[in-house]
C-alpha cells in the first residue's frame, strides 16, 4: 500500500483523461488537408522517415479515394504504420521535412492523414499474397516492431518465420510502453494481427533462455533476429528505492496498459525521475490517473532534457510541476515511500559527450512530501542473456551489427531495434527489422541485400 | 473617383456587372436583390413558351478545395409565362430606372412569333433585348437556341426579323459551340444586331458517377448533356471574345460572358473588347454579394492606373494578340529560381524533365531527419544554357515569385516567322540561325 492514494475518479473522467490525444480526421478533414501536399519529387518527408514511407504517393491516393491504395504504399514501407501515425515524432521526422516549414506555414499533417489511410482498411487488409514456403526458417526474439517487421518483410520471400516473445501480448514497447493517450494496448494488438495474416507465428509467453533455449533455436532455425529491446529502468542508486512506492517507469506504464484505469496503483503525490520523453510519459498518465501533484524532477536543466519539446509542452498542460536541475538524493519512509530528498545541481563544464554534467550543490538538500517516487532514467541493457549467445559482441550492451546487414558477430544472428540501437522510435526499429530482413535474405539466399527503403 | 459606368449601345450601366441569363435572373425578386446588391444591370432568364424542366438539373466540377470550378446545367429556358415575366420587367425598371434590364428571348423561329415576342418587349421597359441563340441543350432539340446559332444563315435571318420591329437595341448571344465564333459575330453584325453577347454555355457531360454509372446530373437512371460554364471555361470565353474583337467585320459592342467571378476576370473581358460583362454562375454560388468587391476592385484598379473612366478599359489589349507568325523569335527568356524563397519541393525539375525540355538539374536529396540537425537547403538548378523559356517551372512552382522569367538580350533584332520565311527565300543557303541573327529588315 502507499502513503496516499490518488482520489479515485469516475469511469468517464479516466475515458476522457486518456482518450485519444491526436483524435482520428474525418474523411472531410482528410480530402482538406491532403490537398495541401504539394507533391513534391524526390520528397524531404521520405529521406527523413526511417522507413522511408512514400509519402506525397499515399496522400494523392487518399485524395483520388484510392484509400486502400494509400494504406498498402505505407504498409508496404511499414508494417507498423498503425502506431507510428500515432507515436512517431513527426515534427523532428517527416513533418519536421516538409517544405511547408520553408515558408513558414503549418507543414501537412503526415502523421495524421496516415492513420487516417491505415485505420480505415487495417481490420481487413492483406497486403500481400507469401510466396511458397522456400523452405527455410527464421527464428525471431521478442514481438516488438523490430521483429515484427523483419518477419514480414521476410515472409516476401517465402520464408517460415516464428516469434517467440516472452509478454502474454506481443508488440513490446509498442503495446506496453506508450502512453494510453497515444496508443491503447488493443490497437496495438489490432494492428499485429495484419502481420499474423501474412503467415507470422508468433508464441507469445516463452522466454526464449528459459521457456525455450537458444540451442534449440540455433539447431531448429536457419538464422535467429533478435528484437528483445531493453531492459527494466535503471536504479537510482540511491537508499530507499526498495521501499514500498518506488517503481520504475515502464511497470507504471504497462498497468496503464494492461488494467482497468482505476486498478492502477497511483500515489496522490508524485515523484518522477527522468528528463526524457518516458518521464513525461510518466508524469502525465500519474496525473491522468487523479494524482494531484506531480513532479517531474531532473538534473539539468529544460534546454538539455531529451524530451521532445511538444512532449515537455503537453507536461506543462497537464500542470506537472517541473524542478529543473535537481537530483535525488535519498527516499524516506517506514517501509512505504514519505518523502524524496533531492539536491539542487549546478551545471559543470562539459564532458567527453559535449553535455554539461550536473554537480550537486551542497547544502542545498530539500525534501518533497510524495507517495511515490517513480524512475524514469533510461532502461538497462539485457547483457546477461545476450552474452549467452556464442561470439555476439557488444558495446556498451549494445548488440554490434554489420549497419548494412544488421548482422551481428555470430553470423547465424541478425539484430535490431533498441537493443542495437540503445533506445530509438518504433519507427527506427521497423527501419531495422526490414533491414535484417534483407541481410538474413542475402546471408540464407545467397542473394545481395535488397536494401528495400530503409536507411535508418 | 473614377467612372465605372459604362455606355453599352447608347445604354447607360452604372457599372460593367450585369446579371447573365439563367437562374439568377429568373425573377423580379432575384432581379431586384441583385440591384440592391449592386449589379448594373441583369439579363432576364429566357422567356418564351414556358418549358418543363427536369430534375435534377446541375452537375460539377470541383478542384481540391475549390467547390464548382465547372458547372454544367441541363435546366431549360423560364418556365414562367411570357405575361408575367414582362410584367415584371416593368415593374423592375419603374423601380430601378436606373438599372439596366435585358430581355433575353427564344422562340420557335417563325418571323410572327418573332415580331410578336419583340413587339411585347418594346411595351415593357426593357433597356434591351438579347437574343438567346445558344442554349447547346433541350432547347436546341426543339430547333431553337444553338439550333439557330449554329447555322449562320439562320441566325443571320431571324437577327433580321427582330430588327424589323425592335425599338431597342438588339444583343445576339453566341454559342461557342461552332467552329468559328467570330464568323457567326459578323454574320449577326451584318444582319443589323447591335451588340454581340458570348460565350453561352460549351456542350459537356460534367461526368459519370462511378458506382452507378449514370453521368452526371442524374434524372431517373440517366443524363443528357449539358451547357458548361463556371471559372472553368473563361480562358476559352477570352479567346473567343479576343478574336470577335479582332475580326476585320465586327463593329459592334460585346458583352463578355464566361467564368467571371471577380473583378480582375471582368478587367480581363474589359481589356479584350467588351464593354459589359456578364456573371452567372459566381452568383450561383455565392449569391449577389459578390458584385460588392467587384465594383470597389474596378474603382481601384483604375484609380491605381489613373483612368478616369471603365470605357478606357474596353479593347486595350486587342492588339496585343497576335498571329503566332508575328511573335518576335529572338526574344528570350529563361527562367531564374530565387534561393531565398526556394522551398526545394522539385516541382520545377520534374515537371521540366518529364513535362518539358530537361533544363533543371537536382540533385537527389540526402535522408535524414532533424534528429541529426537541420538538413542544408535542397535546391534544384537551372540549366541556364539550355533553357528555352517556356514558363513551365514558374508556372508549376508553389511559391509566389520565386521562380521568375527573366529576358536575356540576344543582341538580335527583331524578326517574325514571316519575315523569316521571306528571308528564306532570298537567302536560301543561309542558315535559319544566322538570318535570324541578322533580324528584319528594316
Amino acid at each position: 500500500m502507499l502513503k496516499q492514494v490518488a482520489p479515485r475518479l469516475t469511469p468517464e473522467q479516466y475515458e476522457n483523461n486518456f482518450s485519444d490525444i491526436n483524435p482520428p480526421l474525418t474523411q472531410s478533414q482528410a480530402l482538406e488537408e491532403g490537398s495541401r501536399c504539394l507533391f513534391c519529387y524526390d520528397a524531404p518527408c521520405i529521406k527523413a522517415c526511417p522507413t522511408e514511407i512514400n509519402v506525397p504517393q499515399f496522400i494523392r491516393q487518399i485524395g483520388t479515394g484510392n484509400v486502400t491504395g494509400a494504406a498498402t504504399t505505407i504498409l508496404n514501407a511499414n508494417i507498423m504504420g498503425h502506431s507510428c501515425a500515432r507515436v512517431c515524432p513527426t515534427s523532428v521526422l517527416c513533418e519536421g521535412a516538409c517544405v511547408l516549414n520553408y515558408e513558414n506555414k503549418r507543414p501537412v499533417d503526415i502523421g495524421k492523414l496516415q492513420r487516417y489511410a491505415v485505420d480505415s482498411v487495417m481490420d481487413t487488409l492483406k497486403l500481400f499474397e507469401p510466396p511458397a514456403d522456400n523452405g527455410k526458417k527464421v527464428a525471431l526474439i521478442g514481438a516488438g516492431p523490430a521483429s515484427l517487421s523483419c518477419a514480414t518483410e521476410l515472409r516476401r520471400h517465402g520464408y517460415k518465420v516464428t516469434i517467440f516473445d516472452a509478454n502474454p501480448l506481443p508488440g513490446g514497447l509498442d503495446t506496453y510502453g506508450i502512453a494510453a493517450y497515444k496508443l491503447r494496448a488493443s490497437d496495438a494488438v489490432r494492428e499485429i494481427e495484419l502481420v499474423r495474416r501474412l503467415g507470422v507465428e508468433i508464441k507469445s509467453n516463452v522466454l526464449v533462455g528459459k521457456d525455450a533455449s537458444l540451442v534449440e533455436l540455433e539447431k531448429n532455425y536457419d538464422a535467429i533476429f533478435i528484437g528483445i529491446g531493453l531492459g527494466g529502468t535503471d536504479d537510482l542508486g540511491i537508499p530507499g528505492e526498495d521501499l514500498e512506492g518506488c517503481i520504475d517507469a515502464l511497470t507504471f506504464i504497462r498497468e496503464t496498459k494492461e488494467n482497468p484505469f482505476d486498478e492502477v496503483l497511483v500515489g496522490n503525490k508524485v515523484a518522477v525521475i527522468g528528463g526524457g520523453n518516458t518521464a513525461i510519459d510518466v508524469v502525465t498518465a500519474a496525473h491522468r490517473l487523479g494524482a494531484e501533484e506531480v513532479y517531474m524532477i531532473y538534473r539539468r536543466g529544460e534546454a538539455e532534457a531529451s524530451a521532445f519539446k511538444y512532449e515537455i509542452e503537453l507536461a506543462k498542460k497537464d500542470e506537472i510541476s517541473f524542478i529543473w536541475q535537481a537530483a535525488p538524493t535519498k527516499i524516506l519512509g517506514r517501509g512505504k515511500v514519505e518523502s524524496l530528498e533531492c539536491v539542487k545541481t549546478m551545471l559543470g563544464p562539459a564532458d567527453t559527450s559535449g553535455r554539461r554534467s550536473p554537480q550537486n550543490i551542497s547544502g542545498s538538500e530539500f525534501r518533497l512530501d510524495v507517495d511515490m517516487v517513480i524512475k524514469a532514467l533510461g532502461q538497462s541493457k539485457k547483457t546477461e542473456f545476450l552474452q549467452s549467445i556464442n561470439g555476439m559482441k557488444l558495446e556498451k550492451g549494445r548488440v554490434v551489427v554489420n549497419a548494412e546487414t544488421c548482422q551481428t558477430a555470430n553470423p547465424k544472428y541478425f539484430a535490431g531495434g533498441d537493443c542495437v540501437n540503445g533506445g530509438g522510435e518504433v519507427v527506427d526499429a521497423v527501419a531495422h527489422g526490414k533491414k535484417a530482413a534483407a541481410g538474413i535474405h542475402a546471408h540464407l539466399a545467397g542473394k545481395s541485400a535488397n536494401m528495400r527503403g530503409t536507411h535508418a | 473617383m473614377p467612372d465605372i459606368s459604362v455606355d453599352f449601345c447608347g445604354v447607360k450601366s452604372p457599372n460593367p456587372f450585369w446579371l447573365g441569363s439563367g437562374p439568377p435572373a429568373n425573377t423580379a425578386y432575384q432581379v431586384m436583390r441583385a440591384f440592391d446588391a449592386g449589379w448594373g444591370g441583369a439579363v432576364w432568364k429566357t422567356i418564351g413558351e414556358p418549358i418543363m424542366n427536369v430534375s435534377s438539373r446541375y452537375g460539377s466540377i470541383d478542384y481540391k478545395n475549390e467547390r464548382m470550378i465547372g458547372l454544367n446545367n441541363i435546366e431549360l429556358i423560364s418556365d414562367r409565362p411570357i405575361e408575367t415575366n414582362f410584367t415584371e420587367i416593368t415593374e423592375v425598371k419603374k423601380k430601378y430606372p436606373k438599372n439596366v434590364v435585358v430581355a433575353s428571348l427564344m422562340v420557335e423561329s417563325k418571323q410572327a412569333t418573332w415580331h410578336e415576342i419583340v413587339k411585347r418587349t418594346n411595351d415593357s421597359g426593357a433597356d434591351l433585348i438579347e437574343l438567346n441563340f445558344g442554349c447547346p441543350h433541350g432547347m436546341s432539340e426543339r430547333g431553337m437556341g444553338a439550333a439557330v446559332g449554329q447555322v449562320p444563315e439562320y441566325a443571320g435571318m431571324i437577327t433580321a426579323w427582330v430588327k424589323e420591329v425592335a425599338k431597342i437595341p438588339v444583343i445576339v448571344k453566341l454559342t461557342p459551340n461552332v467552329t468559328d465564333i467570330a464568323h457567326m459575330a459578323a454574320t449577326v453584325n451584318a444582319a443589323g444586331a447591335d451588340a454581340v453577347s458570348l460565350i453561352n454555355t460549351i456542350n459537356s457531360l460534367v461526368g459519370v458517377d462511378l458506382d452507378t454509372w449514370v453521368p452526371r446530373p442524374i434524372v431517373g437512371g440517366a443524363s443528357s448533356h449539358g451547357g458548361y460554364c463556371g471559372p472553368a471555361v473563361k480562358p476559352i470565353a477570352l479567346n473567343m471574345v479576343a478574336s470577335v474583337s479582332h475580326h476585320p467585320k465586327v463593329n459592334i459592342p460585346i458583352s463578355g460572358i464566361g467564368g467571371i467571378a471577380n473583378w480582375r476576370d471582368a478587367v480581363e473581358f474589359m481589356l479584350l473588347g467588351s464593354t459589359s460583362v456578364q456573371v452567372c454562375t459566381a452568383a450561383m454560388h455565392y449569391g449577389f454579394r459578390i458584385v460588392e468587391d467587384m465594383a470597389e476592385g474596378l474603382n481601384n484598379y483604375l484609380a491605381e492606373k489613373g483612368m478616369q473612366s471603365a470605357m478606357e478599359l474596353v479593347g486595350k489589349s486587342v492588339n496585343k494578340v497576335k498571329d503566332w507568325g508575328d511573335l518576335n523569335l529572338n526574344y528570350k527568356v529563361i527562367a531564374k529560381i530565387d534561393p531565398e524563397k526556394c522551398i526545394g519541393c522539385n516541382l520545377c525539375y520534374i515537371a521540366c524533365e518529364d513535362g518539358a525540355h530537361q533544363c533543371i538539374t537536382a540533385a537527389p536529396r540526402p535522408f535524414g531527419d532533424l534528429r541529426e540537425g537541420t538538413p542544408a537547403k535542397h535546391m534544384p538548378q537551372i540549366k541556364e544554357d539550355h533553357c528555352v523559356g517556356c514558363n513551365l517551372c514558374a508556372l508549376v512552382c508553389p511559391v509566389p515569385q520565386c521562380i521568375t522569367m527573366q529576358e536575356i538580350d540576344t543582341g538580335r533584332p527583331p524578326m517574325n516567322w514571316r519575315q523569316l520565311q521571306e528571308s528564306r527565300g532570298k537567302n536560301p543557303t543561309c542558315s535559319m540561325d544566322e538570318l535570324l541573327a541578322k533580324g528584319a529588315a528594316r
